[in-house]
């Protein structure tokens, strides 16, 4: 049977320098794999071949056994795919509301209309989606005027305008505050779990991918060297040493990554 | 080929001149984010001062401290507007300023006229320069090779400047993040006066150096005006290497166009910018641009359509002006017809500019193919006339659909940029293919049909065209499209993440807009009884942009507002003064500074504010905005001085 998501040897240089290179995995419908590495690690170039902004130098991604090369992100989107961005990208001059119509006639094929009132359409549907999300009581605001963590949960909403199979979140709780982020993932996780959308995300917070992932994955330089559930991935010596052993981010209640200390990921690294 | 050779050397000579200029244009732009349309007219201004100036001081040491001091007094001006104007207006969206320096052009046109009269004045020979030199058997003038050797002199200064001092270091990191900059301590108010002043004194010395060269005039702005956005544009914006080469390209194209290219000279220019813009979309020498801020669109407050309320006042208001042939002149009546076509001209560019995001400078192009479209519908096809009028949008949309598929592959200045070079062709070819289009004598003898030829009833012709077209360009506005063409203005990114294929939409509103001002055009034809290749000129463009900021660029009604007040108001001042340019840029550069978001913004600021008063006061709101300015002012606004930072949040609300 074939996956949601089946990455296979997917590489990308940019002058020269390989930012991702063979980096094969799969995702299946309702599952929910984390994709985490230290910056520059390669993180937003998978993403963004992912859903075709940014053309691969080779390798294959197919979507339900269907090959995406060469399609522009409309195209891949039209495939079920739902995106959120790093750095929230949304209509600014349109209320809440209005943002998540215009995916909702897009994903209607309505857009291209010369006529009828488009904040009128879809509303019902828009607001279910915002209310899912929580923004219910902001769809009357303008997007611009949106508090930054307001902004990732409208990019959801967004998102889930399409009925996606396959939901890519990069970095969707940054700027959050803790709760927030631990809200909003456990949102996406009822979501995906309920509708079975195949959900990629990647996260700097580990509270967030350890209470959410069922899978993660580990890139580093462009390499995937880890991947497993999380449990097993966070005992990786090599991860270790590489992502958590800096100290970056962990929490009290993850101790049992004490064995990194930052001494011994010093010596892990010099090795 | 000794012909050539004086030809090539002339080009050269020319190149100086225009190279100050643009060099002066592109690093204004570079730091301060202003197309400055006065560089044209401080170019003049260097001229004429310079006149003045080698009158009295007399001599080799006179005449070039005439020059040098003619520069430094208009750079001083330059401060001056800087201060007291564009410093007001920084956070005002981008093309905002262009409508200012387009006010303070005017001024300076009327200005000069009374300063020093209507006459062209012919300067002093540079002493010591007077001569010419003997090369391949033919008399160059000295003159020329002293600015063909000034040339890169200055290119060499200029890299010094930016490159070995420690100002020059900062104008260049403001450059490229302005935020930064200020963020790291500096006092970005006096950099951004230094390097306008920098900048106008370039522009002011290329007009001093033209005067033993050529006559001092008054249209000498708006011509090197034109010449100097190509130059930048071809070279890249804020590479003044760029700027060099493509001063060099474009005085010679100029040079030898007239010799090898006769019947297409006036159009080389706008071909060879075209073709740079299309292959290499950033200039011979231009990166690619970091992400414009967002200029349009910003807006706190979202659009909504006319509610009941609204459609039955646009209905009486719709009915009051069609009552107007029963009181007014038919002199004011053919002036009404002309407002109402210009609102349409001006909704028509709004649906580009403000729905859209892409601020075309050529939009008069396509007014200009509806006037001959429907001349030739008069003539070639021998249409009765409404059908003839139908004739213009029909060849509007036609050259609409040709350049917008090229120009929606840019954006921003590039984009404003690409039109205008676009629209220039279609001029020339209106000027020069005088077989069909009668060049410069135009086309004659439109007559409207019997029951428009009385000014009433074209009147309510005009009318009957203008106000579908209107509603149908407003509907198009809420429409789903409209909803599909805002979207990739606010976000291409969040646009083609759903599905919406940019290119496409922008190209079908291109073509959209292109058709309804044709209509406009093809109505003016009737109106005017004759076309000429002026109407589609870029004074005509320009006052689109004028009539859609005027009225509030970031509002749905702005643009009718802006042309009728913009059109009524040029039309009664050339009745009334000589002057009119000087009040009527008086006027907008007022007009700017009381109102930045334009007439129609201003009210709806006002009706805001007063429904606010009368329910109850919430602290909410405040907060919202704040959060909102600290979002936009990132980082800089925080650590900017406290002066910098109220005026962030500030505009956070009243000036996104």
């Amino acid at each position: 049977m074939t996956h949601l998501l089946e990455v296979e040897s997917l590489a990308k240089s940019y002058a020269g320098v390989q930012a991702v290179r063979d980096v094969s995995f799969a995702l299946d419908r309702g599952e929910i794999l984390a994709l985490i590495g230290p910056n520059g690690a390669g993180k937003s170039t998978c993403f963004n071949m992912l859903n075709g902004q940014i053309k691969p130098d080779a390798g294959e991604i197919r979507i339900d056994g269907v090959s995406t090369r060469g399609l522009p992100p409309r195209a891949v989107w039209r495939m079920g795919v739902g995106r959120t961005f790093q750095i929230t990208a949304t209509f600014g001059s349109m209320t809440v509301r209005e943002n998540v119509q215009v995916a909702l006639l897009s994903h209607a094929r309505s857009l291209a209309r010369w006529w009828g009132h488009g904040g009128a359409a879809q509303a019902a549907e828009a607001d279910r989606l915002l209310d899912l999300v929580g923004m219910g009581s902001y769809a009357e605001r303008a997007a611009a005027e949106l508090a930054y963590g307001d902004l990732k949960r409208l990019e959801l909403a967004i998102a889930l305008a399409n009925t996606p199979k396959l939901l890519l979140m990069d970095e969707p709780t940054a700027g959050m505050a803790p709760k927030e982020r631990i809200g909003l993932m456990r949102l996406t996780a009822e979501i995906a779990r309920r509708e079975g959308i195949g959900v990629l995300f990647t996260e700097h917070d580990m509270d967030v991918v350890f209470e959410h992932a069922d899978r993660m994955m580990v890139l580093s330089r462009g390499m995937l060297i880890a991947e497993g559930p999380p449990a097993e991935v966070r005992r990786d010596p090599e991860v270790q040493a590489i992502y958590l052993g800096e100290g970056l981010v962990y929490d009290a209640r993850h101790q049992d990554l004490g064995a990194a200390t930052p001494g011994a990921a010093a010596e892990e690294a010099h090795r | 080929m000794q012909l050539v050779f004086v030809q090539f050397m002339t080009g050269l000579a020319s190149a100086a001149s225009l190279f100050l200029v643009a060099s002066g244009l592109s690093i204004i732009f570079g730091v301060t984010r202003i197309v400055n349309f006065a560089h044209g007219a401080f170019y003049m201004l260097g001229a004429y001062v310079a006149y003045t100036l080698t009158e009295r001081l007399t001599g080799v040491f006179g005449f070039w401290f005439a020059l040098l001091a003619a520069a430094a007094f208009v750079a001083l001006l330059g401060c001056l507007l800087e201060m007291v104007l564009l410093r007001r207006i920084y956070h005002a969206p981008e093309l905002f300023q262009l409508l200012a320096t387009f006010g303070v052009t005017l001024m300076v046109e009327d200005l000069v006229l009374i300063i020093w009269g209507p006459e062209d004045l012919v300067g002093p020979r540079a002493p010591g320069l007077a001569g010419a030199v003997v090369m391949f058997g033919k008399r160059i003038p000295s003159y020329d090779l002293f600015l063909i050797v000034l040339g890169p002199l200055v290119l060499a200064g200029l890299w010094v400047l930016f490159h070995r001092t420690r100002w020059g270091v900062l104008v260049r990191a403001a450059t490229l993040d302005r935020g930064m900059v200020a963020a790291l301590g500096i006092n970005q108010k006096w950099l951004f006066t230094g390097v306008f002043a920098l900048g106008v004194f370039l522009a002011a010395l290329g007009g001093a150096l033209q005067i033993p060269r050529d006559a001092v005039n008054h249209a000498m702005d708006l011509r090197i005006i034109v010449e100097a956005f190509v130059v930048v544009v071809i070279g890249g914006l804020g590479s003044t290497t760029g700027a060099f080469v493509a001063a060099i390209i474009v005085s010679e194209l100029n040079a030898f166009g007239i010799l090898v290219f006769p019947k297409i000279s006036l159009v080389l220019v706008f071909v060879v910018m075209a073709i740079v813009l299309v292959v290499r979309p950033w200039g011979l020498f231009g990166k690619m641009p970091p992400p414009a801020q967002a200029a349009i669109g910003t807006t706190v407050r979202p659009w909504r359509p006319l509610n009941r309320t609204e459609l039955i006042i646009a209905g009486i208001v719709v009915a009051f002006v069609a009552l107007q042939p029963l009181w007014l002149s038919d002199y004011a009546l053919t002036v009404g017809s002309e407002i109402l076509i210009f609102t349409l001209f001006a909704a028509s560019l709004h649906l580009l500019m403000t729905v859209g995001g892409l601020a075309s400078f050529g939009h008069a192009a396509y007014f200009g193919l509806g006037c001959y479209g429907a001349a030739f519908g008069v003539h070639a096809a021998g249409l009765p006339m409404v059908l003839a009028i139908f004739a213009g949008p029909v060849l509007a949309a036609f050259g609409a659909a040709i350049v917008g598929w090229f120009a929606v592959s840019l954006s921003g200045v590039y984009f404003a940029m690409l039109t205008l070079a676009f629209s220039q062709i279609v001029w020339s070819i209106a000027f020069q293919w005088v077989s069909v289009t009668g060049g410069d004598n135009g086309i004659l003898g439109i007559w409207p049909a019997p029951f428009a030829s009385h000014p009433s009833g074209f009147f309510w012709l005009t009318l009957a065209f203008v106000v579908p077209a209107l509603a149908f360009l407003h509907m198009v506005i809420f429409s789903p499209f409209g909803y599909a063409l805002r979207a990739t203005r606010d976000s291409e990114l969040r646009a083609e993440a759903i599905g919406i294929d940019r290119k496409r939409v922008q190209w079908i509103a291109f073509v959209v807009a292109g058709a309804a001002a044709g209509l406009g055009g093809g109505l003016f034809a009737f109106l005017k009884g004759s076309v000429f290749p002026d109407v589609m000129g870029i004074p005509t463009s320009v006052d689109g942009l004028v009539m859609v900021l005027l009225g509030g660029i970031e509002t749905v009604l702005g643009p009718i507002a802006g042309a009728v007040v913009f059109k009524a108001l040029s039309i009664w001042l050339i009745s009334q003064t000589d002057y009119s340019k000087l009040i009527l840029g008086a006027a907008i550069v007022v007009i700017v500074l009381a109102f930045p978001k334009g007439i129609v913004g201003a009210l709806s600021d006002w009706r805001a504010r007063f429904a606010e008063w009368r329910s109850d006061p919430r602290p909410s709101p405040g907060a919202a905005a704040m959060m909102a300015a600290a979002g936009a002012g990132g980082i800089s606004g925080r650590f900017a001085d406290p002066d910098d930072v109220a005026k962030k949040s500030v505009s956070g609300r009243a000036k996104p």
